[in-house]
């Protein structure tokens, strides 16, 4: 294990190995004071990022934060290196990364033709040298399109989940919140419940009402219940509609144990899913979620911080071409991300570090309860996340999940961003929307139309006419 | 053009869920914008009210109970140190030898004293009730504790199954939510992937305590079937289909 050294306010410290040296060059978190990997001092914070500017990109192809024996995810990082791909990059420090991704050079193309030469840990390095505004100016350089029955990830596009969630899965519940998604232009990137059980019955019949809604509409959008990978397989044994494959996954084997997955279930869903051949435009059938400190709560981070566990998951996820990557950032709690500041710049880098690696990465501007976080946050957040170019965020009636118990960006804060940012949804969604007047475009913004007509019909249709 | 606000009118009854917010602008109105700040101070408030130890010991009466604390000193420190809410304080081992038992019932405040004072000891009745013949320890009643803290009060007593009643964290509709997650062989470091969870039992819409209850019931009669908790475990009881109702 090599050991670092760096010097900063004249006094010198050192790191030995990898991990600690990104643990402790990682802005304050919560998550890693738990696990008492943080820098001591912000001095030492400093430290260890002189020493991190001034470390050769090559060296994380040296030496594993996670040993390759025994992970799983290690070995799927390594075995599928591109090393073509890195060949631009071999000889450049982290620090000399980060001014090449902010310099001209890097653009759309370079970037991706870069993705598969450069490692989790090599991008959640870079992000910890980058402020905000970089993190911000980097990610929107990055286009990762990915499909279904719609395009998403284009320049000036912003997708969104409708997550019409309710305690009991009750139906008529959630066809009034899916309703109120429709209406405000909701749902080009997934129309998905997380059910309030995982009994399987109850999961195939919300599966079966998606379904039905989106055909009686010719919706040109996808659905998913988010139940455990393992369900949905045998919910497309038992013949359901099954768009999209959810789970969350963690950036170590033992992480994803404690999810009760690895990859060859996440592989057999996928294989599942691709078989019923349910996409028009493309076939990408996998939903993944991910967030800080998921490796840490399950006692699974091996001493490496968490942003850089983070980044880790999204190898797992680009290894099935997913269609949507969800960073759930404030969902897990203050013990991983304590407030406001330290929810904000983990969207960021969580967004940056899943476009760099190539993954159409959304985000659920969020937090609970228990966290130092508010409104003003999610405000804040969503705004500066649409300008880095998210692909799409998560979008709940009233920012109120009522069955999760946590707060995200609402209907109206989509409209707050197409108004004043003039992101459009998809392009296919766009379209049916301004087919059914659900929409119209104003000096080239999307804004809802409230069409009394149509809205009633809708009302008629999804069965909840009086 | 109509603001969603008016359509909703009636649908609102179908969800607790803030539909129907919009103005003919696309914008949230004052009114709604205030209401959501007040559920959000109110839900702060919860988290931070104690536990009642001595006054659920006294609504789970007759079942004998035993009251214990986790490692955390106080609610700060519960919110920053979930390692500490797992675990035991060293003076409460003496209160639980190793009796052993079919099923261990762990009451915990979690986020939400709350929600444990409103729903456990009926919840617990009726549980019970349906586990005719079922060995069942005393009702361990764990103050700053989190789910994993079942995992060593099962350990301890000699438990084959452990389920822990915990408040869930307060949400902006509901902050009296519980939950329950079952554990076979709880040990010091099971996972999450080795429980199966029940969410969500509430009187706004969520579970109610016999729909828990039944719930609760089955999970653990399919589990020693199987000999199994956790992803293996399916939830395939054919009444899971929840009905609306109130608790």
């Amino acid at each position: 294990m090599a050991t670092y050294r760096a010097s900063a306010g004249g006094q010198s410290y050192r790191f030995s190995g990898l991990s600690s040296l990104l643990a402790a060059a990682s802005p304050r978190r919560s998550g890693d004071e738990l696990a008492s990997l943080a820098a001591q001092s912000d001095t030492e914070r400093v430290a260890a990022r002189y020493a991190l500017a001034d470390l050769p990109l090559a060296s994380f192809l040296a030496e594993n934060v996670v040993p390759y024996e025994t992970d799983e995810v290690t070995r799927l990082i390594a075995d599928t290196h591109d090393a073509e791909a890195f060949a631009p990059f071999s000889t450049m420090t982290v620090g000399g990364f980060r001014d090449w991704l902010l310099s001209f050079e890097a653009d759309a193309h370079t970037l991706k033709a870069g993705a598969r030469g450069f490692t989790p840990e090599m991008i959640a390095a870079v992000s910890k040298l980058m402020r905000n505004q970089d993190l911000i100016a980097v990610s929107r350089k990055c286009t990762v399109i990915s499909t279904f029955r719609n395009t998403l990830g284009l320049q000036g596009r912003l997708g969104t989940r409708l997550q019409p969630n309710h305690p009991t899965d009750d139906l008529k519940g959630i066809a009034v919140a899916i309703l109120d998604g429709l209406l405000n232009g909701a749902g080009d990137a997934v129309i998905g419940i997380n059910p309030a059980t995982d009994n399987m019955q109850n999961s195939a019949r919300l599966i079966g009402m998606l379904d039905e809604l989106r055909q009686a509409y010719r919706m040109p959008t996808q659905s998913c219940v988010l139940t455990h990978v393992t369900n949905t397989i045998r919910l497309i044994e038992m013949g359901a509609p099954v768009d999209l494959v959810f789970q969350s996954v963690a950036g170590s084997q033992t992480a994803n144990e404690g999810f009760g997955i690895n990859l060859s279930i996440l592989k057999e869903a996928q294989e599942a899913a691709l078989s019923l051949g349910r996409g028009t435009v493309g076939n990408d059938v996998m939903y993944f979620e991910t967030g800080q400190g998921a490796a840490l709560s399950a006692n699974a981070h091996h001493g490496v911080d968490q942003q850089t566990m983070e980044a880790r998951a999204y190898a797992v996820a680009r290894h099935f071409q997913p269609l949507l990557v969800n960073t759930v950032v404030g969902f897990i709690g203050p013990e991983y991300l304590y407030d406001g500041k330290q929810i904000i710049r983990a969207g960021l880098e969580d967004l940056f570090c899943g476009k760099l690696l190539g993954l159409p990465m959304g985000c659920d501007a969020c937090y609970t309860n228990h966290s130092e976080a508010d409104q003003d946050d999610i405000d804040t957040l969503i705004t500066l996340l649409t300008v880095a170019g998210v692909n799409f965020i998560i979008t709940v009636p009233g920012s109120d999940d009522v069955m999760l118990s946590y707060q995200s960006a609402s209907f109206e804060d989509l409209t707050f961003l197409r108004k004043n940012l003039g992101v459009r949804p998809a392009p296919e969604f766009e379209t049916w929307l301004l087919e059914m007047d659900l929409i119209r475009l104003s000096g080239g913004r999307a804004l809802p139309n409230y069409p009394r007509d149509r809205m009633l019909g809708m009302v008629d249709a999804v069965g909840l006419a009086s | 053009m109509s603001a969603p606000a008016n359509l909703f009118g009636n649908l609102r009854t179908l969800t607790p869920s803030r539909v129907g917010v919009a103005t003919a602008d696309g914008t949230a109105p004052t009114r709604s914008v205030l209401d959501f700040q007040q559920a959000y101070a109110l839900a702060r408030d919860a988290i931070h009210e104690p536990l009642d130890a001595a006054g659920i010991a006294r609504a789970v009466a007759p079942l004998p109970s035993r009251l214990v604390r986790s490692q955390t000193p106080d609610r700060g420190t519960y919110l920053r140190r979930p390692d500490l809410g797992r675990r035991l304080h060293a003076e409460c081992l003496i209160d639980l030898p190793a009796i052993g038992c079919d099923v261990v019932f762990v009451v915990a405040d979690g986020l939400s004293a709350r929600a444990v004072e409103q729903h456990v000891a009926p919840v617990l009745k009726l549980a019970v009730e349906r586990l005719e013949g079922w060995s069942v320890g005393p009702v361990v009643i764990a103050s700053q504790a989190r789910v994993a803290i079942g995992d060593e009060i099962g350990a301890c007593l000699g438990a084959e199954f452990c389920v822990v009643l915990i408040g869930e964290r307060p949400g902006l509709s509901v902050s009296d939510s519980l939950g329950v997650y079952i554990t076979r062989k709880p040990a010091i470091g099971r996972m999450d992937s080795d429980r199966n969870c029940i969410s969500n039992i509430h009187a706004n819409g969520g579970l109610s305590h016999a729909q828990a209850a039944a719930k609760i019931a089955w999970l653990l009669k399919q589990a020693r079937k199987i000999g199994q908790t956790g992803v293996t475990l399916k939830d395939e009881m054919v009444e899971g289909v929840i009905e609306h109702g109130a608790v």
